[in-house]
């Protein structure tokens, strides 16, 4: 009997394995076959930008609103802790620093994600289940090049904008709270963030890590819709999965990348 | 919604994505400051440069006038041999002396460069003779309280 259920655990096991790897496996090959469709899909330019608009221009509310408030806070509370040591005045570069670096690109890629992420996915899974993708198929037009290649690109335009705005408003809120509300000398507050943050490697890592957390949030979202299963329960398990995937992905790229990046320049 | 209300829009988006970029290249960071002055090189030798770092600013009178730019140990000297880019704007006597200073008690470490009277001036890649090296806080008060005990012990 105890044999039987360990069989049967190690089978369960194996092919969860199985299924995984299978799984990464295909979503390989659709990353290359999103690759070798784009140069046609970019040829017809407009379908791109039609996503640049749906999953950029209509981000971009939330992305701003979302910075000003987060450079808001960092006002306050880096103005608090840093007033005890006597370095108020470093606000600029404390707040400059954590936005272009960190919050900037990873905040502005988790909003992303449940923003633009989970509606690529949706629609892609609904045109599955709707068979909109079959039907095109039966139309010799490739799915690929027409509907998976656009978003996937207008995803990767989008993020470095958007993180940028995500940053630039956090200066701003941060300016507001720090320089109009507390009092920090406004000269000493711009002076400290230039004298401290480079144009390379700072800002640059910045728009590296946004343009990678894009290639990685845009191919989650519109694998997720490519591999949903053609039900509404398909559909809404996809959506959760991107939004799910696609932030930890953001988080654990997040990591590494800064590893590689600020290791050595500190 | 028509093609010609989403080019607008995502050519809004785009030109205000990239004005943000440059936002903060230019306002945040200062990129102006640093790529457009071209640069020389001048090294000097240190027994010890505490915690400089690459990257840290060159400063004359209080004015940043260039960056570090390599760190190296010389074996055969045992000294830590500091490469530094300087703007090409300014020069240097020959008799210049080279010290490792900090920016207040607990501030960054920069080399501050202190010109001589000579008239004769440091060329590209030319080496600065005279060095002071870091003050190690440390040693000092292992200094101090050494003295004081030897003070106790005459009494």
């Amino acid at each position: 009997m105890p044999a039987d259920t360990i069989a049967l655990v190690l089978r369960r096991v194996g092919r969860a394995t199985q299924n995984s790897i299978s799984r990464l496996g295909f979503a390989a090959r659709f990353f290359a076959m999103v690759l070798y469709h784009s140069p046609a899909a970019l040829k017809r330019l407009q379908l791109t930008l039609r996503e640049v608009y749906f999953s950029g221009v209509l981000s971009l509310v939330i992305i701003m609103v979302s910075g000003m408030f987060v450079g808001m806070v960092l006002g306050l509370q880096g103005y608090d802790t840093l007033n005890r040591y006597g370095a108020g005045d470093s606000l600029g570069i404390f707040v400059g620093l954590s936005l272009v670096r960190e919050l900037g690109p990873v905040v502005a890629a988790l909003l992303f994600a449940s923003r633009a992420g989970s509606a690529i996915t949706a629609e892609i899974g609904l045109m599955k289940t709707t068979e909109q993708i079959a039907a095109m198929e039966m139309m010799a037009v490739d799915p690929l090049a027409r509907v998976i290649a656009p978003r996937f690109w207008g995803g990767i335009v989008s993020m470095p904008l958007l993180a940028a705005l995500f940053s630039v408003m956090g200066v701003f809120g941060a300016y507001i709270v720090g320089v109009r509300l507390i009092g920090v000398d406004n000269g000493t507050f711009w002076g400290n963030m230039q004298g401290g943050i480079d144009f390379w490697p700072d800002v640059t890592n910045g728009i590296i890590k946004s343009i990678v957390f894009g290639i990685a949030i845009s191919l989650i979202a519109v694998f997720e819709g490519y591999d949903a299963k053609p039900t509404a329960e398909g559909v809404s398990t996809a959506t959760t999965r991107t939004v799910v995937g696609a932030s930890l992905a953001v988080l654990a790229l997040d990591f590494v990348l800064t590893v590689f990046m600020f290791r050595g320049a500190t | 919604m028509n093609k010609a209300t989403i080019d607008l829009w995502v050519g809004i988006f785009v030109v205000v994505g990239i004005g943000a970029i440059v936002f903060l290249a230019l306002k945040v960071g200062n990129l102006t400051s640093l790529q457009a002055t071209p640069t020389y090189r001048l090294e000097a030798a240190f027994d010890n440069i505490g915690g400089l770092k690459i990257r840290a600013p060159v400063k004359a009178a209080g004015v940043v006038v260039g960056r570090v730019d390599v760190v190296r140990f010389d074996p055969k000297t045992y000294q830590a041999v500091v490469g530094m880019r300087i703007d090409q704007g300014v020069q240097f006597s020959k008799d210049t002396i080279a010290s490792i200073l900090t920016s207040g008690l607990l501030g960054e470490v920069y080399i501050g460069l202190d010109s001589g009277g000579d008239t004769a001036m440091l060329a590209d890649n030319g080496r600065i003779a005279k060095t002071q090296s870091a003050v190690v806080l440390e040693k000092l008060i292992g200094q101090f309280l050494f003295d004081k005990a030897a003070q106790g012990g005459t009494k």
